[in-house]
């Protein structure tokens, strides 16, 4: 089978992949550039692990075809802690105890910075629906909401200061 | 509550995690994380039937695939007395269920792989299934097994039921007739998945001597390598187990399916073999919990005194024997304190996978069956659900109905503190429907070890073996902060291979905290005696005038030297001229783990033109014994509740007239999700459990139990009467509302 070339962004660095055309965004990430922090728990767009940004929008990364991703910006799980520490996203998950196994974690640091990103004040509500793609099969969702509340209102906190 | 008596420094408070900033920033590796260079990818074949005699495999086109290194059907696995593991993982001459595993392929690529898979051809002798425990205790069933026997007794003839339970104690009819309320029902629930985020997944690796080397998602490493080593027939010592982090187990990573399949496509090929299941295969072949039927009689007289109990339970245990049916049995009247009661529990076979452990294995479903029954005894009562409970409950003293007396639980404490809870005082409003129900585990303990190395600068590593599924590194560096007398943050805990610590049974049956725990603080206090050794020796004295304080060797009062105390970072500092690295181990066979019980209550609101339920509000009330790290007790109670309540609402494995599972997939089979649930609240009760230091209870499981019934008992106060059932899905009570009018 000939193989596709694929040229695109992740994490700010530039990146040329030669994959198979049935390979999936996330395969490149997991099998072509290593990043395995990106997850798959269920290959069919239902469950949230494998959640990144392409060109600032959220999407499945197991739902795109690699191909697909030619030209475009992508940001996975080890894109968004910088050179000044964690997010305060990821910050927030760990002080509030909102991990357990921890698999769902990296899914949910992208969708949440996301949320965050564009609506810095959500309400609970609105925090629920948004992460309603993103699935986490230990911890009730208490944590994680609790989590990202306080990420906003320290976000709020910092920018107004 | 937990934080009003504050007797510790470290333990009670909520540190973040020592593996925290490799889970958030997506370098903790998981099951599917680990590669090795020239690594190969497995996949396997499975039955299109649910029941099939398997008349011949062509293997040939496969086998001479460009890029494949190795097939394999059970052919390839010891012939001899094979087990149910090893029969379960690649059929023999029957295939059992809908997705039963019967040859596996190791290729270059996934895709040659899929497409060796493919061009195997199977002659099948299609069967009836049996697809229901109804359908399988039926006069002329069809045979899963037809050489199975009843509690292998030989002299019954061959049946789908493998094994019989019973208890019982006093006279149940007696007990009946001095009952002035009588409540007599069935409930059924279908199979549920324990549902992990994380398909399992392994690396395997063989080299010529045939070592196998497997790294792989699990809740026990060395659990892992005792199955691989009986599948097999290898040496223990042949075999070496690296659990990486695992992505969700709920019991259902305590057995193996693609381990030993992987290890032997390894050694035929003479290449590293990965594996990963996907979801489709997670749900049509691994876990599921059993689907049970459940028929209960409870009497009380008109004082809510319960006079007499009576219980018969049947439960799937999928193709092969061994449904949680004992335990299930053991703790439907685990919470009352009952003179006359008799258990009745069957093990039965059905062509469906085989069962594994899900969270408290058998309790969710006997339990729910018994909490519904008593909520209706509250109601014929006209009492309030808690006091009626309250009345029976079981407490220190109290012959458990499986036959120990308990120590010190704490069940009628967490009564007494959802009594008076504001969220209980409250009342729902109008159209808002409550519902209570109480939940229990006994908890376990068995074998643990664990080793401390002490670095020049004070600093601690533990090495253990129990699999971080839940927060529970943190754990045991909070009880090491303890008991040493130094900070959390000079603490690592480190979780081995199966060659670089001791033994140390699988995590599960809520056992890690206490015996781990237990293991871990044992530990501390050998190191502790060693430094006392040090510290006698530089002080001239004998190691009986040295005491241990916070962190410090001080002469023990009366000791009549003048000598600063030594601290434990100086201790370490000084290691190499007094007598080299400070080390400590210990291990532990843990007994008396203590059971857990816990009181929950939710309100909810129903939809009568949709059917869907919606949980307004639940709080859960629980027995921690002492709480390590306090938010890691609430995770399981607020995660355990959100998954009682998906099963009670949702969750089930729908099945075809072929025994085909119509909703292999997270779309299909919908767990909850943050939009479908409220916050939980939470209130840790903490009765010490005599058996550990600290006082450590097991809390991972109880937390699933009660939410069933709470649910239930909930619903069934907003629309007026009761759906037996689970799950209590929108079609289900749209059907049970039109029944009903
Ligand atoms: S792996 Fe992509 S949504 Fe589940
Ligand atoms: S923490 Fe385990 S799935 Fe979310």
């Amino acid at each position: 089978m000939s193989k596709v070339h694929v040229e695109l962004n992740v994490n700010g660095q530039p990146e040329e992949v030669l994959c198979e055309p049935q390979q999936s965004l996330l395969d490149l990430l997991r099998d072509e550039l290593h990043l395995t922090g990106t997850k798959e728990g269920c290959g069919t767009g239902d469950c949230g692990a494998c959640t990144v940004l392409m060109d600032e929008r959220l999407v499945c990364s197991c739902l795109v075809l690699a191909p697909e991703a030619n030209g475009k910006k992508v940001v996975t799980v080890e894109g968004i802690a910088d050179q000044n520490g964690l997010h305060v996203v990821q910050q927030k998950l760990l002080e509030h105890a909102a991990l357990q196994c921890g698999v769902c974690t990296p899914g949910f640091v992208v969708a949440a910075k996301a949320l965050l990103d564009k609506n810095p004040d959500p309400d609970e509500t609105t925090i629920r629906y948004w992460l309603a793609g993103n699935l986490c099969r230990c911890t009730g969702y208490d944590k994680i909401i609790r989590a990202v509340q306080d990420a906003a209102q320290e976000l709020k906190a910092t920018t107004t200061s | 509550m937990a934080e009003a008596v504050r007797e510790f420094t470290a333990i009670g408070t909520r540190p973040i995690r020592p593996d925290g900033v490799e889970k958030v920033t997506g370098k903790a590796n998981f099951g599917a994380d680990f590669s090795l260079p020239g690594m190969l990818y497995g996949k396997v074949l499975r039955s299109p039937y649910a029941h099939a005699r398997v008349k011949g495999i062509d293997l040939s086109e496969a086998k001479a695939m460009e890029g494949v290194f190795s097939v394999i059907t059970s052919a390839d696995f010891p012939k001899e007395n094979p087990s149910d593991m090893s029969c379960n993982i690649l059929a023999r001459e029957k295939v059992l269920y809908h997705g039963h595993a019967l040859a596996a392929v190791a290729a270059r690529s996934q895709s040659i792989a899929e497409e060796a898979i493919n061009s195997i051809k199977v002659e099948y002798e299609v069967l009836q299934p049996v697809l229901s425990a109804d359908a399988a205790l039926a006069e002329d069933a069809p045979l899963v097994d037809e050489n199975l026997r009843t509690n292998g007794d030989e002299s019954f003839m061959p049946s789908n039921v493998a094994a019989t339970v019973h208890y019982e104690r006093g006279d149940v009819d007696k007990g009946f007739e001095k009952a002035d309320y009588i409540v007599e029902e069935e409930y059924r629930i279908p199979s549920a998945h324990q549902g992990y985020i994380e398909p399992h997944a392994c690396v395997a690796d063989v080299n010529e001597k045939g070592r196998a080397s497997v790294w792989c998602c699990t809740q026990g490493a060395f659990e892992v390598r005792n199955y691989i080593s009986e599948v097999l027939q290898k040496k223990i010592s042949d075999i070496k187990v690296t659990p990486s982090e695992i992505g969700g187990g709920f019991g259902g990573k305590t057995v193996v399916y693609v381990e030993p399949v992987a290890v032997r496509l390894s050694e035929l090929a003479g290449r590293p073999v990965k594996m990963v299941m996907n979801r489709e295969e997670v749900f049509r072949a691994t876990g599921p919990c059993s689907a049970t039927v459940c028929r209960v009689k409870v009497g009380a007289n008109k004082d809510g005194i319960i006079t007499a109990a009576k219980a018969w339970m049947a439960y799937e245990a999928g193709a092969f024997p061994g449904s949680p049916v004992t335990p299930g049995c053991m703790s439907i009247f685990a919470p009352y304190d009952l003179k006359n009661f008799v258990i009745d529990g069957l093990d039965v076979l059905v062509n469906k996978p085989k069962v594994a452990a899900y969270r408290a294995p058998g309790a969710p479903q006997s339990m729910h069956a018994m909490e519904s029954a008593v909520d209706e005894l509250a109601r014929k009562l006209n009492m309030d659900p808690i006091d009626l409970r309250l009345k029976n409950a079981a407490d220190e003293g109290t012959e458990a109905p499986y036959g120990p007396k308990y120590p010190a639980i704490g069940l009628v404490e967490c009564l007494k503190a959802a009594k008076v809870h504001p969220n209980y005082v409250n009342k729902p409003a109008k159209d808002v429907g409550r519902g209570v129900a109480v939940g229990f585990w006994f908890n376990i303990g068995m074998q643990s070890s664990a080793e401390i190395w002490v670095a020049p600068n004070g600093a601690v590593t533990i090495m253990e073996g129990s699999p971080d599924i839940g927060g529970s590194r943190a754990s045991m560096c909070l009880m090491a902060a303890e008991t040493l007398g130094i900070p959390y943050d000079s603490i690592n805990a480190v979780i081995g291979d199966t060659e670089s610590t001791g033994f140390c049974n699988l995590t599960g049956g809520s056992r890690t905290t206490f015996a781990t725990g237990l293991a871990v603080v044992r530990a501390c206090e050998d190191v502790i005696a060693e430094c006392k050794r040090r510290a006698a020796m530089t002080w001239d004295l004998d190691t009986e005038q040295v005491d241990w304080e916070n962190g410090f060797a001080v002469p023990r009062p009366g000791v009549n030297i003048e000598a600063e105390p030594l601290s434990f970072a100086e201790l370490a500092k000084t290691a190499g001229r007094t007598g080299g690295p400070l080390v400590g181990r210990a291990s532990v066979n843990a007994q008396g783990a203590g059971a857990c019980f816990s009181v929950n209550w939710t309100d909810v609101t129903v939809d009568r033109d949709t059917g869907k339920v919606d949980v307004q509000a639940f709080t859960a009330v629980q027995d921690a014994g002492r709480a390590i790290h306090p938010s890691y007790v609430e995770g399981q109670m607020q995660g355990g509740a959100v998954q009682g309540i998906g099963w009670a609402l949702n969750e089930e494995y729908i099945y075809d007239d072929n025994g085909v599972l119509e909703n292999a997939s997270f779309l299909d089979y919908r767990i909850p999700v943050a939009s479908d649930v409220p916050m939980i609240d939470c209130q840790i009760v903490e009765v010490p459990n005599p058996s550990h230091p600290y006082g450590v209870r097991g809390v991972g499981e109880t937390p699933i139990v009660a939410p069933l019934a709470a649910t239930a008992n909930a619903v069934r106060e907003v629309l007026g009467f009761r759906i037996n059932d689970l799950p209590m899905s929108p079609p289900r009570v749209l059907e049970a509302l039109d029944n009903a009018s």
